[in-house]
């Protein structure tokens, strides 16, 4: 069993005991612990269940590589699944419980799936989905929705506050260990603007775990002097707890910096997400020692054994009293040597290679430690923990030599350089024969705007492993980093170390290389996903080669693992099965982030009212006082009605509606786009814009508009009024204006360049209400100002003046088929004026409306709503809005589309307006049937519904809607079947789209 | 997240103040045109791996479009040029040739 040892630890404080909660346990640690340490300190060696078999799992690794030691961290608002133990900082009061197991950890229902493992191969999931609806529904979908998901879902509101920085920096380092130090060195002396950043809370990586001495001092003396130096500089920043979690295009990089993981609720921000932007990047991201394939090696107690020597170097803890360890290297002799200077049991060391003389066996052979060599473990023992491994010989097929009793195993299949963020840009990988791991390929980094590289590596992620290399290759980046920002060419020494004599490593993928099928059911190869040798073995067989779909099969590398232990046992095991070299399988695709970051950290401030900026018209204020009720359109809130204590949003829109037609209504229009188009060539341009003739149009007038895109579809409409000889206002809709504005803009600066136009935006400028209802003139005329008459001002014609001293543009247009005046005043006085129209209006009844009732209003009038009768599939010929495409004109934008055979089909759908037969509301966006079954055995559809409300001014359902011939078939009834479940069939008598005042009487008196 | 120069103001600027606008010097087809003709205006993009002209927008700066030569593979940029022209400059094309010979050249 794992235990805190009475010395040793050079992170934690003795002193500072702290409590935490793991499943209800009370447990103790210190200060400087990480989760995963202190449970090891505390004997706890089960942590979790594995996602798919929910077999016993325990920790396996110190650092962010960890694949099975994820936890549900804390309660409440300040719950959050999938938490890596290794990483998470010991806080007093940290509570967690473990995942995955149903009804607990110990004893866990789902470990039922274990035993029919055999039945849940790889490709499970696909196989699966081709099996009988029955049989999913019955037998797999409950297995599965039992394994599927990893952790909880989070029910409470994150109560966490989360933030976005922004960074420029000439050289981005990250990894704060002796090679990132190094170069981050090397970088500053050239005078470039240096940042470095490290994921864990102390500087120097594992370096002080293994010692040695730079440039004469103990290595953590030198990593000390050199943080001193560094924070001493005007041109560095450094950040602990700070993750470089990708690297994008042209030098982006993306920080996660985890502010305040470690303490939780003292008013800091819990992350902090960097956006960088850096002209050099240097990846320092060490490497991650490789497991090995032997069976049993999912057993809590197997551990790297990297990771066996950080716990009891760091943090005073031990995996187990007895520790066997299993390497291919010189490096796993090492943790052979701290365990037993640590005085604990290292009953042998089993060595795949065949005869090992290196110095580092020498010093375990002298310390008295067993080196069998050439062999392998067959099998460890165990259930919930490791009670012993039998050794067999790595070059048979399994047997059993000799059993060994031990509670921990340290395995070491080699070392990795961490190549994520390098491939994250398209950095190309080489494949190191003598090392048998891929690393970057220097002569293909990512390349910047200037098509040069920006991203460099140092030390071990560069694929030099001993100290001495790692330090002159990380000097050799900082300076070349320096100088590629612009900084001066460095001349200083690279910091030295003594060279160390290492006997190669020898790849080893099986253990024994001539495993047995039920050995290799037992060799996990990603420990999350639960994928193992016999899988990746299965997927090469049933025929996939490649190994992105391998992936995807057998899941390998998928999900939080993202190839940081999966990958290269799982890349050399698929080669094997294909019978080819490793560098012809390649690898999969490293994707960021490097390890999962939170969605908090991403949405950052951008919630609630920050989600996004909100346009608030001059008028808004009111609005909310008076208790509209908004609807978003675009970025505006418009209030959608207004309604009173105990009246219900349908009450108040039908009581808007009639008001308006009876007495007088006010619409806040501030929101329409007003678009003004100048220039001596602004008439030729508009002919352009609109399909109807625009530069006939005559000063003072005003003209309905349509604008069609290249493919001939109905994009935006409005009404135009003539300024001068050489200035017109377009009106677009609320949601249209930038578009439309850029829509201009792309054809006026990339097509027709040399054409004399400008348009210029002024949509914010102005505020208009639309002033509506037979009282309206009346109300102008008490305000008193211009003459708004019939005679002077007549429909669809607009004057400049004023109006109860209001500077105002008034429109005489109508949507709702009233007397209608669009006023427009400075935005400034926007608000004067409403309120000057309300007192004014009162004696005529004056009441606000809203977009609800605008719409009904437009609707009984037979208008068509750009987004309603048009869904970027509609021509205006559909919408029978032929009158306001010209036939003078030789081109505009989307004539030539609408000349295709498909759009002049006779077929098409075109627009209508129905009327139920019982009075009754169709169905929002229900379709009309036929006769006759089409291929499917499915009714014909002959037409759908575009608009459809009930008609206050009418007391009934009216409808406008696409029905095919739906013109030629006037007074016919056809069927529209609802989709509540009762078989209801709505029939409707196709009608004339205009239900009110058909002649158009009222809006023009 | 690229960075493109913008030729009206000058500005370096990031992806987040740009807004692509689709393949570059593609020639308008109106009426008169044949069904051909106004197919592949409206509808076929080369979509090139490698060598490519675009148009941009540098919406949330100076407003006005551009056009940049890049590479969609190595994300490099070989330059960026004004947006009223119907062809990329020369010397433009030749550096890309002199880098890429195998690149089968300008349209
Ligand atoms: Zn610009």
């Amino acid at each position: 069993m794992s235990t805190r040892l009475a010395d040793h630890g050079r992170l934690i404080d003795r002193s500072k005991p702290m409590n935490f909660e793991f499943n209800g346990k009370r447990m103790k640690g210190y200060e400087g612990d990480t989760l995963a340490s202190a449970l090891l300190g505390a004997g706890q060696t089960l942590v979790g269940r594995s996602f798919k078999y929910h077999r016993p799992r325990g920790i396996i690794a110190s650092g962010g590589e960890e694949p099975n030691a994820l936890v549900n961290m804390g309660q409440g608002g300040r719950f959050e699944p999938n938490q890596r133990t290794t990483t998470t900082e010991l806080f007093d009061g940290l509570y967690a419980t473990s995942q995955n197991h149903w009804p607990s950890l110990e004893f866990d229902v789902g470990v039922v799936n274990n035993y029919v493992a055999r039945f849940l191969p790889a490709g499970f999931y696909y196989k699966t989905f081709m099996a009988p609806r029955a049989a999913w529904k019955h037998v797999f979908e409950p297995i599965v929705r039992q394994s599927a998901g990893l952790g909880k879902v989070p029910k409470d509101r994150d109560v966490d506050t989360y933030e976005y920085f922004y960074h420029h920096t000439d050289v981005l380092i990250v990894g704060g260990g002796v090679a990132g130090l190094a170069a981050a060195k090397a970088a500053a002396a050239s005078g470039a603007k240096v940042m470095v950043v490290e994921q864990t809370a102390h500087w120097g990586g594992r370096t002080p775990v293994d010692g040695g001495e730079i440039d004469g001092i103990p290595a953590a003396d030198w990593i000390e002097a050199t943080v001193e130096a560094l924070e001493n500089m005007d041109n560095v920043t450094l950040r602990l707890r700070m993750q470089g979690s990708g690297i994008y295009d042209h030098g982006y990089a993306l920080g996660y910096e985890r502010v305040a993981d470690h303490t939780p609720g003292d008013g800091r921000p819990r992350h902090r997400l960097w956006r960088i932007r850096a002209q050099q990047i240097v990846n320092a991201t060490g490497a991650i020692e490789r497991p090995l394939s032997f069976a049993g090696n999912d057993i809590p107690g197997v551990m790297l054994a990297g990771a066996v020597r950080d716990y009891v170097v760091n943090w005073g803890v031990s995996a187990g009293d007895r520790t066997v360890v299993v390497t291919n290297n010189d490096d796993a002799y090492r943790t052979a040597l701290v365990l037993k200077e640590a005085g604990l049991e290292v009953p042998v060391i089993i060595d795949a290679r065949a005869a090992v003389t290196s110095p580092l066996a020498q010093a375990a052979r002298a310390a008295g430690i067993r080196v069998a060599e050439g062999k392998g473990i067959a099998k460890v023992h165990g259930g919930k923990f490791v009670t012993g491994v039998s050794i067999c010989a790595q070059a048979g097929e399994g047997s059993s030599l000799e059993e060994i009793k031990c509670d921990a195993v340290a395995m070491s299949g080699g070392w990795s350089p961490v190549v994520h963020l390098w491939s994250h840009c398209g950095g190309k990988l080489i494949w190191d024969e003598v090392q048998a791991f891929f690393r970057p390929d220097p002569a293909r980094p990512p390349l910047s705007h200037d098509g040069k590289g920006f991203v460099l590596t140092a030390g071990s992620a560069s694929g030099a492993l001993g100290l001495s290399d790692v330090l002159t290759d990380a000097d050799a980046a900082g300076k070349a980093a320096g100088k590629a920002a612009g900084g001066k060419a460095g001349r200083k020494a690279a910091p030295k170390a003594a060279a160390e004599v290492h006997q190669a490593m020898e790849p080893v993928w099986i253990m024994p290389q001539g495993a047995s099928i039920q050995k290799r059911m037992k060799m996990w190869l990603d420990y999350q996903n639960d994928v193992k040798v016999s899988d990746v073995q299965l997927a090469a067989r049933e025929g996939y080669e490649s190994v992105e779909h391998t992936k995807r099969y057998t899941t390998l590398g998928m999900a939080t693992d993202q190839g940081k232990l999966s990958n290269i046992n799982g890349l050399a095991v698929l080669s094997d099965a294909l019978d080819q070299p490793i560098p012809q399988t390649g690898t999969t695709t490293f994707r960021p982030p490097y390890t999962p970051i939170s969605f908090g950290a991403i949405a950052g401030e951008a919630k609630d009212e920050l989600f996004q900026p909100i346009r608030k018209t001059p008028m808004h204020d009111w609005h909310e006082e008076a208790g509209a009720y908004f609807e978003p359109v675009g970025h505006w809130r418009r209030p959608y009605t207004y309604p009173k204590p105990d009246e219900t949003h349908a009450q108040a829109v039908n009581r808007e509606v009639l008001n308006t037609r009876e007495r007088l209504g006010l619409l806040d229009a501030s929101t329409l786009g007003k678009l003004i188009v100048s220039g001596p060539d602004a008439g030729r341009f508009m002919d352009m814009m609109y399909t109807n003739l625009m530069s006939t149009l005559p000063v003072g007038k005003c003209r309905y508009g349509l604008m069609c895109t290249e493919n001939g579809f109905l994009s935006d409409d409005g009404v135009v009024a003539r300024i001068d000889e050489t200035t017109w206002l377009c009106h677009t809709t609320s949601g249209g204006a930038d578009r439309i504005h850029a829509w201009m803009e792309d054809w006026l600066q990339c097509e027709w360049w040399d054409w004399k136009v400008h348009v210029a935006n002024v949509t914010e400028q102005l505020a208009q209400v639309a002033v509506v209802g037979p009282n309206a003139r009346k109300v102008l005329e008490k305000l008193g100002g211009m003459d708004v008459s019939k005679e002077t001002l007549p429909f669809m014609q607009w004057a400049d003046g004023t109006i109860g001293g209001f500077d105002a543009r008034v429109y005489r247009i109508s949507f709702s088929g009233e007397l209608s005046y669009e006023i427009a005043v400075p935005a400034s006085q926007g608000r004067a004026f409403w309120d000057a129209l309300l007192e004014a209006g009162e004696e005529f009844g004056v009441m606000p409306y809203g977009t609800e009732a605008l719409h009904i209003m437009r609707a009984e009038k037979g208008f068509i709503m750009i987004g309603d009768e048009t869904d970027g599939t509609i021509i205006p010929q559909d919408l029978g809005l032929n009158w306001a495409i010209s036939k003078k004109k030789d081109d505009f934008l989307g004539k030539r589309a609408q000349l295709r055979s498909h759009m002049v089909d006779p077929d098409r759908w075109k627009l209508v307006g129905l009327e139920t037969l019982d009075g009754t509301v169709i169905p929002d966006g229900a379709y009309a049937v036929g006769e006759g079954v089409n291929a499917n055995g499915q009714k014909n559809v002959i037409g759908r519904v575009t608009s459809t409300y009930f008609s206050p001014t009418l007391n009934k359902g009216i409808a406008m809607g696409l029905i095919k011939h739906g013109p030629d078939r006037m007074g016919e009834v056809v069927d529209f079947p609802t989709l509540d479940g009762t078989g209801t069939v709505i029939k409707a008598r196709i009608v004339d789209q205009v239900f009110y005042d058909k002649e158009g009487a009222k809006g023009n008196v | 997240m690229l960075t493109l120069h913008c030729p009206n103001c000058g500005v370096m600027a990031d992806e987040t103040e740009l807004h692509a606008e689709g393949e570059a010097h593609i020639k308008r087809f109106g009426p008169g045109s044949s069904d051909e003709e106004f197919e592949n205006y409206l509808f076929e993009r080369k979509n090139p791996k490698g060598v490519h002209f675009e148009r941009w927008r540098h919406v949330a700066g100076c407003g006005k479009y551009f056009h940049a030569a890049r590479n969609t593979m190595t994300l490099e940029v070989y330059g960026t040029y004004s947006a009223q022209t119907l062809a990329p400059p020369k010397t433009l094309v030749n550096a890309i040739k002199k880098k890429h010979p195998e690149w089968e050249g300008w349209a």
